[in-house]
């Protein structure tokens, strides 16, 4: 071993990188299975290249150049190459290498000599430093075609817009040389193709149409003979020398027309790998060579193909040759496309090519799609191709994803495709979905394609409001990688028809899971690799789904489309609950709060009066009827309670218009709860919209009953005895509870009494912590605050109704910018008045802990919304 | 048109030991942070780039084991239960996810991903790109270096020291990040090739 540890050097690390037997210990793992193997040699392996040091890389750079200056391309430079990439990629750190070290990889890299594996490695580091000032490289240097698309590979890498620019033009002006034996383009389009990605309009316009016509010729002249073994244009050598043969289709019978990618043979020709190249680029060449592109005066260009390579074939269309090279390049791109549409019918000998063919499927209609925006007169050749396409892949399962690019085509061309579009539309969205939900990539492609058109869904775009419930099923099984997208879509999916119905299936997106995970359970035999969780078993809900009222609510919750109906799912829940443990189902309902935020987001942009206070009810009816999912119930709860003030906001008179059903959820909650969210927003509504001067149907009676239903509710939750079996009350509720009271009556002045000796008995409940429900001196302590405040305040009752029950001009900015107006001056004094109060009273601190006080301005707060 | 390419570790959910780490990356072209003059600016900018690969890198290993934990797969399942099971790759779990704008790259962009037992394999694309050929890239890619660099073979070769033939296989596979429409003979072709240019 030449460059054992040298004498001297006790660095772990430096011996390590210096040394082979240390490496290849750490890379070879000590027995154990696949799975684990790759921990520990891994690991250890980056960490040693982590920790060379400055010196010690100096050392290795000098011991590489040495190896690269004599030439020396043996084993000994590769494995010296391999670890110094590995140092520099290692780090997210930049590595300096010795300039010397530096200069003799970019040497090396253009040598026509060395081998490849160490000319890829010299570009690979040279890559990883990038963007690095040290670099002398330049596209001159290289001397193959070969070399160029590595050394194009490095610059393009740096990052530079000039430099991507001076890559474009130097790879173009070898592809624009025309020699027969010249240099192998297949190293070099592809650098084209990545060029214009980076800068459209890295390539001038003479170059563009110069390519576009020989990507013509590419695509629809490649020999259709099989690459000989021996001849000049043949790649893969071997030493037989045979005759080669027609190339074939994918079903193994003779090509009948030009090579395409799905045409196959033992070799390859040059022509054949640039054919494929050519297919490969084709649809973002054309795209960024489409008539949008400025200055693109084609017409005045019908020049004939001067001097090109034209194959003999190429002479029967000659007549095409005096179109425009943009022009003819959407010609040839056309007949490939005709001709791949054929090919893909074939059915194919090899699984790997009837992959192919489902992929060119796609990419065929993709770039008809193209030329047909480009210029509309393809589209009577293109639209019976297509149509005659979605016929024959419409009963087709396993080609369902090329329906989303066939649905594209035809939104795009609506005029002339109106009714081909409503069909695959209707197809798309009413079956798709509930067979295909399982399938992650389809699920995401069907999202994107969903955020992609809506502008062009038009008439169908009712047609996918609509199928919500079946859009709902891909999210219910993909949520983490969907949930996203569908925070986008929301806003354009819901509207007032189905936002009721929409929210109840947000509520119930954890049991549409566990529904699904059944259907699948029941549907599918015992695959070898199942799709659901095999580890949850659930023999009970199979059976109990055979009760025609179970089945009826499971239908229901797997509806296809809105059905404009509403079914109380509460015994369904029951019968899905083995399911609620499954991580699918958990993943989904962590996922539902983010999807409520957007709904409530995008629904209060639209809602009337009558739709807010519908979703204002449901969210009262539904925050005790959820699917039992860990977290689930607390987690929504926390979603509602903070959407529901909004929807009173909305539309202050639900308070007044709902009072029945606020009374009686109010009402209903007999004993503390486990989450007092949605009580406090409730009360909270109660207090600062139970008033005639936002409903005049506000009646005195109307407030006394909630005074009453109030003063019952207090009095429960704070003479209930704490147990360890019952949550505790939180003071938030207690807090909410007194204010609320304290507002209703400073508009009904006759319950002042009442209310002060509420408080006064609430003060001292709070002063002795041994008892009442709530615990903590905290706690208390707010409790006492508020209860003192709330008697003082009530010591001057118009004060009391101005500050509670503030006019609705309030908020507007000039009552707190303006030092005349009455309310700063009125809040300022009765700041002091209870700040000077509530000082005198022994024991009392500023409260602290309450959201209520969170503003500043104390009496003010007790105005400002619970959140 | 592939932007990146990248190999990292994936680790059983709810695993307490360990990072996600990154063996192998490659940015096929760049794009420099605009607006910026700094003099650092050059190790800056590789240095986001190294952050962005592993951003995309975590968010695989995230989303890999949310779709593992969903079929109920745990770490057991993880092992191969001989070194003579050829993977089977066409089962192996896979999935796409959309990156916002801004978070990391500049631009919105797609990552497909595909996990072979403790390996992920991603390529981070743009936002309209074929994603059935992307798909069937991404398995042979996987394939290959597999196959090539003895990846679950026991004793086989570390990758970390094993960039010359990643990269020789992307040049021919992925050249430049350009997704090729392959036929099963077109690829047996460059895959002797290969073999042919790496036998000696």
């Amino acid at each position: 071993m030449r460059h054992a540890a040298r004498p001297g050097s006790r660095r772990r690390c430096g011996h390590c990188f210096a040394s082979r037997p240390c490496l290849e210990r750490a890379a070879r793992p000590q027995g154990g299975g696949g799975g684990g193997m790759l921990a520990t040699g891994t690991e250890s392996l980056l960490r040693q290249a982590r920790e060379v040091g400055a010196e010690e890389l100096g050392r290795f750079c000098a011991r590489v150049s040495a190896l690269l200056q004599a030439e020396d391309w043996g084993p000994d430079a590769l494995d010296a190459l391999r670890r110094l990439f590995l140092i520099v990629a290692a780090t997210k750190y930049s590595r300096r290498l010795e300039p010397t070290c530096v200069a003799l990889l970019q040497t090396t890299l253009c040598s026509p000599r060395c081998p490849e594996r160490l000319q890829l490695l010299c570009a690979a580091v040279l890559r990883e430093m990038a963007p690095s000032d040290s670099l002398s490289l330049s596209c001159d240097h290289a001397q193959s075609s070969r070399q160029l698309g590595l050394v194009a590979s490095v610059l393009l890498a740096q990052g530079d817009p000039q430099q991507v620019r001076t890559v474009g033009q130097c790879v173009i002006k070898v592809l624009e040389s025309r020699q027969p034996e010249g240099p192998s383009l297949t190293y070099l389009l592809p650098v084209v193709s990545k060029v214009t990605s980076l800068a459209p309009d890295a390539l001038p316009e003479e170059q563009t149409k110069a390519l576009s016509k020989r990507l013509g010729e590419w695509l629809r002249y490649a020999s259709v003979q099989q690459g000989a073994a021996h001849a000049s244009g043949g790649f893969f050598s071997t030493p037989r020398a045979r005759q080669p043969g027609p190339v074939t289709e994918v079903d193994g019978t003779v090509a009948t027309d030009f090579f395409t990618v799905l045409s196959t043979g033992q070799r390859f020709t040059e022509d054949q790998r640039l054919n494929v190249q050519a297919f490969s680029m084709l649809r973002a060449w054309l795209l960024q060579g489409g008539p949008a592109r400025p200055g693109a005066a084609d017409a005045d260009d019908r020049s004939e193909l001067e001097g090109s390579t034209v194959s003999v074939l190429s002479a029967a269309s000659a007549a095409s040759h005096l179109l425009p090279p943009a022009e003819w390049l959407r010609e040839k791109a056309l007949e490939y496309c005709q001709r791949l549409l054929e090919q893909s019918g074939r059915r194919a000998l090899r699984k790997a090519d009837s992959d192919l063919q489902k992929a060119c499927l796609v990419e065929a209609v993709l770039v008809l799609d193209v030329l047909c925006r480009q210029d509309p007169s393809f589209l009577y050749r293109a639209l019976p191709c297509v149509r005659a396409l979605r016929t024959r892949l419409c009963g087709d399962t396993a080609c369902v994803r090329a329906l989303l690019p066939i649905a594209q085509f035809f939104l795009h061309h609506g005029e002339a495709a109106a009714v081909d579009a409503d069909a695959v539309c209707q197809h798309l969205f009413t079956r798709i979905p509930s067979e295909h939900f399982h399938s992650p990539m389809l699920a995401f492609e069907f999202v994107q394609f969903c955020r992609d058109h809506l502008v062009l869904f038009g008439s169908n775009l009712d047609l996918l409001r609509t199928s919500f419930p079946n859009l709902f099923k891909f999210l219910a099984w993909s949520s983490p990688a969907l949930t996203s997208g569908f925070v986008a879509l929301l806003p354009v999916l819901v509207d007032a028809g189905t936002a009721v119905e929409m929210l109840h299936l947000l509520l119930d997106l954890p049991s549409l899971t566990a529904a699904l995970d059944l259907q699948l359970r029941a549907s599918q035999a015992a695959s070898e690799r199942p799709l659901w969780d095999v580890s949850v078993r659930a023999p009970g809900c199979l059976e109990a789904l055979r009760d025609p009222q179970a089945q009826g609510l499971f239908q229901h919750l797997l509806r296809a489309k809105a059905s404009g109906t509403v079914e109380r799912l509460t015994p369904l829940h029951q019968l899905l609950q083995p399911l609620a443990s499954c991580a699918r189902v958990l993943q989904c309902a962590q996922a539902v709060p983010t999807l409520l935020r957007a709904f409530f987001a995008a629904v209060t942009q639209f809602a009337s009066g009558a739709l807010a206070s519908q979703l204002a009810l449901l969210l009262l009816e539904r925050s005790d009827s959820l699917f039992q999912v860990e977290g689930y119930e607390a987690d929504v709860h926390r979603v509602l309670s903070s959407q529901f003030p909004a929807l009173c906001k909305l539309h202050p008179p639900l308070v007044v218009e709902r009072a029945k059903e606020l009374l009686e959820f109010v009402g209903s909650l007999g004993g503390p709860r486990s989450t007092g969210h949605m009580l406090t927003s409730v009360v909270w509504a109660v207090g600062e919209y139970l008033s005639v001067s936002w409903d005049r149907r506000c009646s005195a009676e109307q407030i006394s009953r909630f005074f009453e239903a109030l003063e019952a509710l207090l009095f429960e939750v704070t003479q209930s005895r704490p147990s360890a079996a019952l949550p505790k009350c939180p003071p938030q509720v207690i807090t909410v509870l007194m204010t609320t009271l304290t507002k209703l009556a400073s508009r009904s002045q006759d319950l002042i009494p009442r209310v002060s000796l509420l408080l006064s008995k609430m003060r001292t409940l709070a002063q002795s912590p041994a008892v009442g429900p709530v615990h903590g001196e905290d706690d208390l302590g707010a409790v006492r605050t508020r209860a003192t405040e709330l008697l003082n305040l009530l010591k001057m009752p118009s004060v009391a109704q101005f500050v509670l029950t503030p006019s609705v001009e309030v908020s507007q900015p000039r009552y707190h910018r303006d030092c005349n107006t009455a309310l700063p001056l009125a809040l300022d004094m009765v700041s002091r008045l209870l700040e000077r109060e509530a000082g005198l009273l022994p024991g009392t601190r500023p409260p602290q802990h309450l959201p209520l006080e969170a503003v500043p301005g104390r009496s003010r707060a007790l105005c400002s919304s619970p959140e | 048109m592939v932007h990146a390419f990248l190999i990292h570790t994936l680790r059983a959910a709810k695993a307490e030991e360990g990072l996600c780490r990154v063996l192998y990356s490659c940015f096929f072209g760049a794009e420099n942070s605009p607006n910026d003059s700094q003099p650092h600016s050059a190790e800056r900018d590789r240095l986001l780039r190294k952050e962005q690969i592993l951003a995309v890198a975590r968010q695989v290993e995230s989303m890999y084991q949310l779709q593992q934990q969903a079929c109920g797969r745990h770490a057991v399942d993880l092992q191969p239960q001989s070194s003579d099971d050829p993977v089977a790759l066409h089962e192996a779990p896979c999935g796409a996810f959309r990156l916002a704008p801004g978070d990391p790259f500049q631009e919105p962009r797609t990552v497909v991903w595909l996990g072979v037992l403790s390996i992920g394999f991603a390529l981070v694309l743009d936002t309209h790109e074929n994603l059935l050929l992307v798909e069937s890239t991404l398995r042979l890619l996987a394939r290959l270096l597999l196959d090539h660099l003895r990846l679950l073979v026991p004793g086989g070769a570390n990758l970390l020291l094993r960039a010359d033939c990643i990269e020789g296989i992307l040049t021919r596979f992925l050249p430049h990040g350009q997704l090729l429409f392959l036929n099963d003979q077109f690829v047996q072709g460059l895959e002797k090739e290969f073999s042919a240019a790496w036998s000696h």
